[in-house]
């Protein structure tokens, strides 16, 4: 009898549109064991709460999931200020709409932008079930309290959440509600497990790639291999030969900055006949004006531009007098390769076009963005447009790019079925958004005394701008900004900047802009101390100088106190200036980016000319840390991701196409080579700050200046593998 | 047709006998926490166990499996089950999408080597990519799991 209980309490569920989809997880759900299925009853203050009559609580989750743990995050900050017990919570993912205010997850902002608004949600929702409660026991509200999904009253009467549902639906939701003391906070700045770690380790949780609906057909899309080429012709006799393809339909480039490139779509039962239908397609393109991209030439015509005078993007003092009348000035120049994001889950996209409306599932970071894009892709308002957003197998900022759920789109539409778009690892490493290709010269000076009283910083790379508005040559002001904002007391200081025609599509990966600034200084920086003989964490102390606030121009402050506290604390972890075994040596690098502060100490060893990491100790001040597990893991993997860059990265291009394939020549870190790992996370009460991509940058300079030490030998491009050194 | 032997049951399927067996898992059966990472046997997202052993599904076509006993990160083995908990006690995933690589890379590790040391967890390791860099926490975990083993 039971079971037929537990079926039919599961068929009410998923008519309420809470039992479907695989991104709801019923944890603590007990209320289908024993008695009869009573109606449960829904208390709904806002968008992002719905308290049961069972005393289940489900938190929606706005941003998207993509291993930075945001899911739990946010909904921790609610069941907080909510004093909700954590095991009656799951989650729900929010489908892409304005309605839950800006849902674009990326920049590290999540947690940044939605903290208070967070806290404020669970505080109203608290004050209802305490009013609800006041009502039913006709007491002052100020005589109760709310703890661990309870209401409770100074004599000792005690009322869960849940029972509290049908008063609190009668009762009005605060607008002004007042906030717990951070003293007080149960999850918050704790080390809470992510709910979704159980889905994750049993293959339960449904990532795009995992989207399965009736009579979906699975795609390949064959895309010119040099980007923005187009289709002359294409014959499908081969394609059709295969056993399971069943169509093959060509996609339009659209000429928008998340528009597909366009190509030919091979429509199989399966995916396997796709990716071996678009083998057997033949096309012949046009391959249109980046025919001739190469990125060997590109890099020394760059390079030429940065050894003349630029457009200048800051001036303080006089640098040319200071260079004249130094004792002595150095010189470096930096190349950095174009990168690429390479999530472990590519590009991938569930559409359903019929007649009137439109769903997708897709891994995205950004759903309203892909909602619009698909939108007007279709013609149609977005009202009929429906976007779920799966788990992500990682992001980086790929996926905030919405180009292969218009495909989808397109595909869908053509065949009139539902079809999820597949993207070959090969796809993804060929077709993608190109983190910039850089260089940058820097020239300093000292005097007598191995002060530094002279910098400049020149650099040329594609900028992202050139990915909106198309011819675009110098960069954005956000692409001068982290080496503008070097905060260093020189007296006389300049950065320019000089052009650059990009010939990929240009787009942010994890840390963006910051990779090859926070490396271009960092390194520079450590060379400087070199010259001067100075000791480079004494050095870099000294450059940043007084504490003291940089005008930020926005509410948050950039403090140099702080600048330099990351440094120390990294430092002093690392215990900088031991001694070590025969051919190690420490290297420092101190950046900050998306508004958060952070060290690293890195600890190499460099033997028959191959380098080893041994130990990475890196600090974050992101303010106050909402969830010390997730931040940490974050710095563990910003740091795996900063050596997979030094290492290995590289994305070059021939006769206008990418000539990397996949990940046995586009490398990623493996267990192996993976460090010891040390993070400490500041504790303050400052604002929250970012935390997905700040711990990138600071790596590989931290470690070409190790091998510096080392070896006495500078590596001034990367990756390393370049010099037979990893 | 063919007939695959997954956690415990087995599967008759009529496709292509070259194709993969990642495929066949993933869009003809449907079990799809199996993952497709790279296709190439780089990766090691699409990790199946094969009689105990690891197996890069993506480069094993469909007739190479025969007779043998497939698990997959949904079947039920011991040391999987006990990876399973020790990688929630360490928070292991990030995005999540390696991870049924490397729970299968692991319990193949365990199934062969009950004690292994740091150097045989980076051997057997080294197949499995992890782009958001999970693998300290991974070797903690692995290293977790051996203790609770050892232990009884
Ligand atoms: S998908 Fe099989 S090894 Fe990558
Ligand atoms: S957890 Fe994201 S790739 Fe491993």
């Amino acid at each position: 009898m039971k079971n037929v209980k537990n079926v039919s309490r599961r068929s009410f569920l998923k008519g309420l549109g809470l039992a479907s989809g695989g991104l709801i997880i019923a944890s603590g759900t007990t209320l289908f064991i024993g008695c009869e299925p009573k109606e449960v009853v829904e208390f709904n203050p806002n968008l992002f709460v719905q308290l049961n009559s069972d005393g289940n609580l489900i938190l929606v989750a706005s941003r998207s999931e993509m291993g930075q743990g945001v899911r739990t995050s946010l909904t921790s900050v609610i069941a907080d200020e909510m004093e909700a017990d954590w095991d009656r919570v799951s989650i729900k993912q929010a489908v892409g709409d304005v309605k839950y205010g800006d849902q674009n997850t990326d920049g590290s902002k999540s947690v940044r932008l939605l903290y208070e608004e967070m806290r404020k949600i669970g505080a109203a929702t608290k004050a209802v079930l305490i009013a609800a409660a006041a009502k039913k026991w006709e007491v002052p509200a100020s005589e109760l309290k709310a703890e661990n999904h309870f209401v409770i009253s100074n004599s000792g009467k005690k009322i869960g959440f849940g029972e509290l549902v049908e008063i609190a639906k009668t009762i009005e939701v605060p607008k002004d509600v007042v906030l717990k003391d951070p003293k007080d906070f149960k999850f918050i700045g704790k080390y809470l497990p992510s709910k979704d770690v159980e889905n994750l380790s049993n293959g339960s949780a449904v990532f795009g790639l995992d989207k399965r609906l009736d009579n979906m057909k699975f795609a390949a899309i064959k895309r010119c291999p040099v980007t923005f080429g187009t289709v002359k012709s294409f014959d499908k006799t081969e394609a059709l030969k295969i056993a399971g393809v069943i169509d093959v339909v060509e996609i339009p480039r659209v000429e928008k900055p998340f528009g597909p490139l366009g190509g030919v779509a091979v429509v199989a039962t399966n995916t396997w006949a796709a990716f071996k239908g678009k083998e057997a397609l033949k096309v012949e393109w046009d391959f249109g004006a980046n025919a001739n991209y190469d990125t060997e030439e590109y890099m020394k015509q760059i390079t030429a531009n940065v050894q003349k005078k630029g457009k200048v993007a800051k001036t303080v003092g006089n640098v040319d007098s200071a260079f004249k009348s130094a004792t002595k000035t150095i010189e470096s120049t930096y190349q950095l390769p174009h990168l690429v994001h390479t999530p472990m889950e590519v590009p991938n996209a569930v559409v359903w076009v019929q007649e009137n409306t439109c769903e997708v599932w897709a891994p995205t970071q950004e759903p309203q963005r892909t909602r619009t894009e698909v939108s007007a892709f279709l013609e149609t308002d977005e009202k009929n447009v429906t976007v779920n957003v799966t788990f992500l197998g990682g992001g980086f900022g790929r996926k905030s790019k919405p180009d292969y759920v218009v495909e989808a789109a397109a595909v869908s539409k053509a065949i009139n079925a539902p079809v999820q778009v597949v993207w070959s690892r090969e796809d993804d490493i060929q077709h993608g958004y190109y983190h910039t290709i850089a260089a940058q010269y820097m020239k300093g000076s000292l005097d007598k005394d191995g002060k530094v009283t002279g910098w400049l910083h020149r650099f040329a790379l594609p900028s992202i701008a050139s990915t909106f508005a198309p011819g675009t040559v110098d960069p954005a002001p956000f692409e001068a900004a982290s080496a503008t904002n070097v905060p260093f007391e020189i007296p006389n200081m300049q950065v320019e900047t000089g052009e650059a025609p990009a010939h990929v599509r240009i787009g942010w990966m994890r840390s963006v802009i910051n990779i090859p600034h926070g490396f271009a200084i960092n390194v520079f920086a450590d060379e400087l101390a070199n010259e001067a003989g100075v000791d480079p964490l004494e050095f870099r102390l000294n450059l940043i100088g007084s504490d003291r606030i940089e005008d930020t121009k926005n509410e948050y402050k950039y403090d140099t106190a702080r600048l330099k506290h990351v440094l120390k604390q990294a430092a002093k972890n690392a215990d900088w200036g031991k001694k070590l075994p025969e051919g190690h040596a420490m290297g420092l690098a101190v950046h900050y980016s998306f508004l958060s502060y952070v060290a690293s100490v890195v600890e190499v060893s460099v033997v028959n000319n191959k380098v080893k990491v041994h130990n990475i100790h890196s600090v974050i001040d992101c303010g106050l840390a909402v969830n010390k597990n997730t931040i940490t893991a974050q710095m563990e993997g910003a740091a795996i991701f900063g050596m997979s860059l030094a290492f290995y990265g590289k994305i070059t291009a021939k006769d206008g196409a990418i000539e990397q394939t996949n990940f046995g020549d586009y490398q990623m870190l493996r267990m192996p080579q993976a460090p010891n790992i040390h993070i400490e996370i500041v504790e303050n009460n400052e604002k929250p700050t970012g935390v997905g991509e700040p711990g990138v940058p600071v790596i590989a300079p931290a470690i070409v200046n190790a091998i510096f030490k080392a070896t006495g030998n500078r590596y001034r491009t990367l990756p390393l593998k370049d010099y037979k050194l990893v | 047709m063919t007939k695959l032997k997954i956690n415990g049951e087995t599967h008759t399927i009529d496709v292509d006998p070259d194709m993969p067996l990642l495929w066949a898992i993933r869009d003809i059966i449907g079990f799809t926490g199996t993952k497709f990472g790279c296709g190439k046997g780089f990766c090691g997202a699409c990790m199946v166990l094969m009689n105990g052993n690891a197996v890069n599904s993506c480069q094993l076509p469909v007739s190479a499996v025969g007779d043998n006993e497939l698990i997959t990160v949904e079947g039920q083995t011991e040391n999987l089950q006990l990876l399973q908990k020790s990688w929630a006690e360490h928070n292991v995933p990030q995005c999540g999408f390696c991870q049924s690589g490397q729970l299968i890379t692991a319990t193949a590790l365990l199934n062969g080597n009950s004690n292994p040391s740091d150097e045989d967890i980076n051997n057997a390791m080294v197949r499995n990519i992890c782009r958001c860099g999970t693998y300290p926490r991974i070797k903690k975990a692995i290293n977790h799991s051996v203790e609770l083993k050892n232990k009884g």
